[in-house]
């Protein structure tokens, strides 16, 4: 089965420091890029919660050595259908099922809950992890927007 | 934005703003500092002008029932709006820390305090 080929109706990409500032700028840049969708306050809150944990995770454990860019695009699809991209160039993951593991984390002295992935998982539909130890990180996070007018 | 007030034996932190891992950084250092002083018996963290949450707010509770659980005394998440509802469900906080929609009767009024000092020179 090859993948549907399919063209975005408007996308947007920023890209910014890995600064724990920036997480609070990346949910208010998708927020406001989704607002033409005029989503409900509930999918906003859920894209917005999975959107910082992606970005969280690019900034704690992606660039923890040393630090880099966190790129962040989102596609806007027919029917509502978006895809939300967290890039890093940071250490990566070899093993991405641990890392997937509801409560694991590798940074406990930071009171991480280990929960970033649990949370990716139950607010949107579906979640793409690839990852190369040394060369960096991508999170695709993908769900519909019914939004107000929808319902 | 963190403000807290002790009264008796109770520690209440009022959280405000977005709690993500960074402003969770702060809030965590003002509450400890305010759990070191006062030794409470009881810690609530008040919710209701927190106006984002994600897993950060988790390990702050998490971290803090921690702090408290070792001196004896509890954590209770107050007043949480509908969106921290739907992540503290998920991480399963309620098995730690209590979930309470309303402040009543888990501060000791500070009107008795007044009544009783009222009171006292009458009856004496």
């Amino acid at each position: 089965m090859s993948r549907r080929p399919l063209r975005p109706l408007n996308e947007m990409t920023v890209s910014f420091p890995a600064k724990s500032e920036n997480e609070r700028f990346a949910r208010l840049a998708v927020s406001g890029f989704l607002s033409q969708l005029d989503p409900t306050i509930d999918e906003l809150s859920d894209i917005r919660t999975a959107v910082s944990e992606a970005v969280t995770n690019a900034i704690v454990h992606g660039y923890r050595d040393f630090t880099g860019d966190v790129l962040l695009q989102v596609r806007i699809f027919e029917e509502g259908r978006i895809s939300i991209k967290v890039q890093d160039k940071g250490c990566g993951m070899a093993d991405i099922e641990q890392a997937m593991t509801p409560l694991y984390t590798t940074s406990p002295e930071e009171e991480r809950a280990g929960l970033g992935f649990t949370i990716m998982e139950n607010f949107m539909e579906k979640v793409r992890v690839k990852s190369r130890p040394a060369k960096g990180t991508t999170v695709v996070l993908e769900r519909t927007i019914k939004g107000k007018r929808r319902l | 934005m963190t403000e807290l007030k002790t009264v008796g034996e109770v520690v209440l932190a009022q959280l405000s703003g977005d709690l993500d891992h960074h402003s969770a950084r702060l809030m965590r250092l003002e509450i400890d500092r305010a759990i070191a002083d006062a030794r409470p018996r009881r810690l609530i963290i008040d919710f209701s002008a927190v106006t984002f949450m994600d897993s950060s707010g988790i390990g702050l509770i998490m971290g803090r029932y921690k702090l408290m659980h070792e001196q004896g005394g509890e954590v209770i998440v107050a007043r949480p709006p509908a969106y921290i509802k739907k992540v503290l469900r998920l991480a399963g906080v309620d098995r730690l820390a209590p979930i309470t929609d309303s402040l009543e009767g888990l501060i000791p009024e500070v009107k008795e305090v007044d009544k009783i000092e009222q009171t006292t020179p009458q009856t004496t």
